[in-house]
């Protein structure tokens, strides 16, 4: 049993500006075994959230704090922050030429492990994650995210999530870009996933489609930086009828 | 159709404003191999513009010693190895200079060692250049792939050097031919080396250059088709570090038609000083109808304080080609990458060694020898570590 707790989280960013403050007290507890959903418009700050968790270099803390079981995330390095736990599957994936697939992800499971994993049963492990999220078997050879469609960029996502095997996993957007078939794998795959590991999951949206199925315990409303409200999913179908108007125009 | 592309010829009117240096093509440019026929070396000269004459250590004299060090060859059955002297056939065959250094190695070294593989067969050479001078000194080395050969041979430069190198290499009709030059010197050395190859009627030529270890390593590679049918791919990767100067230059003369060529270097930059160029001239003369040609250099600055400059050239005297294009690119290490693989518990070293593994990957998989890749792969690992970064 894990718990990922922020706190009165304020975050700013540089820009060319000045220094703007994106994220203005946001406070959200998460247990293993939850899903939350955290919807909200363009721009509210869903992303600086997920960054600012992982540990991205250019979003500044200047307030609150994360823990995870009681340990200062914040204090920690990105790919220390990784190792304890916390995954990002990210909304922009980035190419990383010449490094191919598998040979990133048995690095990077050797380094969340802290040792190499078994050849044989990593190689079933990754066909199998594969074989579920629909993926050829040659995309292990390609190499990370270079020339990948949306959706191919999304299941390598979620496939390393699967693989990883973190505590808590942020998903920013991952349904954004994904056909509905694309749409019904990758979901498969995070259930599957959530299933087997029983992680708690931070589901980032701006719409309600992917709910259909991932079903999320907790509904938070994102707006200018901050949780406006929050709820159980009927939350989310009154969002899919109301939209966000009346909270941005507040 | 004439089209020329004239980029250094640009940048070289702006360093001698007034002096009224006409803009050659590039077959015109001096040829000799009497070092008295060429001027001192200048910034104001083209091929030296980066290059300042002190870095040379006194390789662009007149006069040089006689190699001192090592020559350890191997090789398979059939090879064959020999001192000759100019008398001799091949001697000169592949090229004259164009250049001071090399033009002084040329009538510095009276004998060139020669390595011969035979045809109609395959065969493989390395021969380890170990040098243990501290003044100006010359080489020449000649490889010549008879008819039909296969061939690799691999020159491994190691040790301490002041020195300057011909290499001429002769791909015989038919013969498909790869030729590796290292240069993985110690810290102090300067090296000045002209790879010149002649290519013969549908041969083909795999050239490729890693420069990793010197104080200052320049390296001339040029090949020119006398036949059509020819095909050359030239390969280099280099991995410059603190207050070293790594410099490629290439020429490509396409003279006769049919003829293939692709050019792709990479290199990698940290630290103060650390300076990479690259040149790459290449000409497809009027009469080089159905020439197909690619050029392509890229840098990777992993660091502040370096810099990498990179000049594609391409002049084209005949229009009826099947395609030509050059491509150049500097960029920094992309954070956003580091942020990515550190976000899969990746550490920052390890990232960036993933990176820099990947982006010379292209080269280092084309040598397609098990144990040079992976002294490679560990030569770049220890740049990386030595960052400590
Ligand atoms: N790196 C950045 N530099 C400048 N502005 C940023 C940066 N990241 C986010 N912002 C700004 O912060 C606001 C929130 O962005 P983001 O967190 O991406 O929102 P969301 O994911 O909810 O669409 C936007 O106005 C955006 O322009
Ligand atoms: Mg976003």
């Amino acid at each position: 049993m894990s718990k990922l707790e922020i706190k009165n989280l304020h975050v700013t960013v540089d820009t060319d500006q000045g220094t703007k403050e994106i994220l203005k007290g946001v406070d959200l507890v998460i247990n293993s075994g939850e899903s939350h959903a955290i919807m909200g418009p363009n721009g509210s700050g869903k992303s600086t959230l997920a960054y600012t968790i992982a540990g991205h270099p250019k979003y500044t803390v200047t307030q609150g704090e994360i823990l995870l079981d009681g340990e200062d995330v914040l204090e920690m390095s990105v790919d220390e922050r990784a190792r304890a736990g916390l995954f990002l599957a990210m909304q922009y994936p980035v190419e990383i030429p010449g490094v191919s697939v598998s040979n990133f992800l048995r690095t990077a499971k050797t380094a969340i492990d802290g040792e190499a994993p078994a050849l044989r049963t990593w190689i079933k492990d990754v066909k199998g994650a594969m074989d579920n999220l629909k993926m050829d078997s040659t995309f292990t050879e390609r190499n990370v995210n270079e020339g990948f469609s949306g959706g191919e960029k999304k299941r390598h996502e979620i496939l390393q999530m699967e693989l990883l095997k973190p505590k808590f996993a942020v998903l920013d957007e991952t349904d954004s870009g994904l056909d509905v078939d694309a749409l019904k794998v990758v979901s498969e795959g995070v259930n599957r996933a959530k299933e087997s590991n029983d992680f708690g999951l931070l589901l980032i949206t701006h719409y309600t489609r992917i709910l259909k199925y991932i079903k999320p315990d907790f509904v938070h409303v994102f707006v200018a930086g901050k949780i406006a409200e929050q709820g159980g999913p009927e939350l989310a179908d009154r969002l899919e009828a109301e939209g966000y108007d009346r909270y941005v125009s507040a | 159709m004439t089209a020329t592309t004239q980029t250094a010829q640009h940048g070289l009117s702006e360093h001698s404003h007034g002096a009224g240096v006409p803009i050659q093509t590039r077959y015109e440019r001096l040829r000799s191999t009497n070092v008295s026929d060429f001027p001192a070396i200048s910034p104001r000269e083209e091929q030296w513009r980066y290059c300042s004459p002190d870095r040379l250590k006194g390789l662009d004299a007149d006069v040089l010693a006689e190699f001192v060090g090592d020559l350890a060859v191997k090789h398979s059955e059939g090879v064959t190895t020999a001192w000759v002297g100019a008398d001799h056939s091949a001697f000169g065959s592949a090229g004259i200079p164009e250049e001071r250094p090399s033009a002084a190695a040329w009538q510095s070294a009276k004998q060139a060692y020669l390595i011969t593989l035979p045809a109609e067969s395959k065969s493989e050479a390395t021969v380890e250049v170990i040098s243990e001078s501290n003044e100006p000194s010359a080489i020449h080395l000649i490889v010549e792939a008879k008819k039909f050969a296969e061939a690799t041979v691999i020159i491994d430069h190691k040790g301490n050097a002041i020195l300057s190198e011909n290499i001429e290499i002769i791909v015989g009709d038919e013969a498909q031919l790869t030729v590796i030059s290292i240069q993985d010197w110690n810290d102090e050395s300067v090296h000045a080396s002209t790879q010149m190859a002649k290519l013969g009627r549908n041969s083909k030529l795999k050239h490729l250059v890693v420069s990793l270890g010197g104080k200052t390593v320049r390296v001339a590679s040029s090949t020119e088709f006398t036949q059509p049918g020819g095909d050359v791919e030239m390969l280099g990767m280099y991995f410059a570090d603190a207050g070293q100067y790594l410099e490629n230059r290439l020429y490509v003369d396409h003279a006769v038609p049919n003829c293939k060529s692709r050019v792709t270097y990479k290199g990698a930059l940290q630290g103060e000083k650390a300076h990479t160029v690259w040149v790459g001239d290449v000409l497809i003369r009027m009469a080089a109808e159905g020439t197909d040609t690619y050029e392509l250099n890229r840098n990777l600055l992993l660091t502040d304080g370096a810099r990498a400059d990179s000049v594609p050239n391409l002049e084209i005297e005949t229009g009826k080609i099947e395609g030509a294009g050059h491509a150049s690119a500097s960029g920094r290490f992309d954070d956003e990458q580091l942020f990515y693989l550190q976000a899969r518990g990746i550490t920052e070293l390890e990232a960036r060694r993933l990176v820099v593994r990947g982006f010379l990957n292209e080269i280092i998989q084309q040598i397609g020898n098990e144990d040079l890749e992976a002294r490679l792969s560990n030569s770049i690992e220890a740049e990386l570590a030595r960052s400590g970064s």
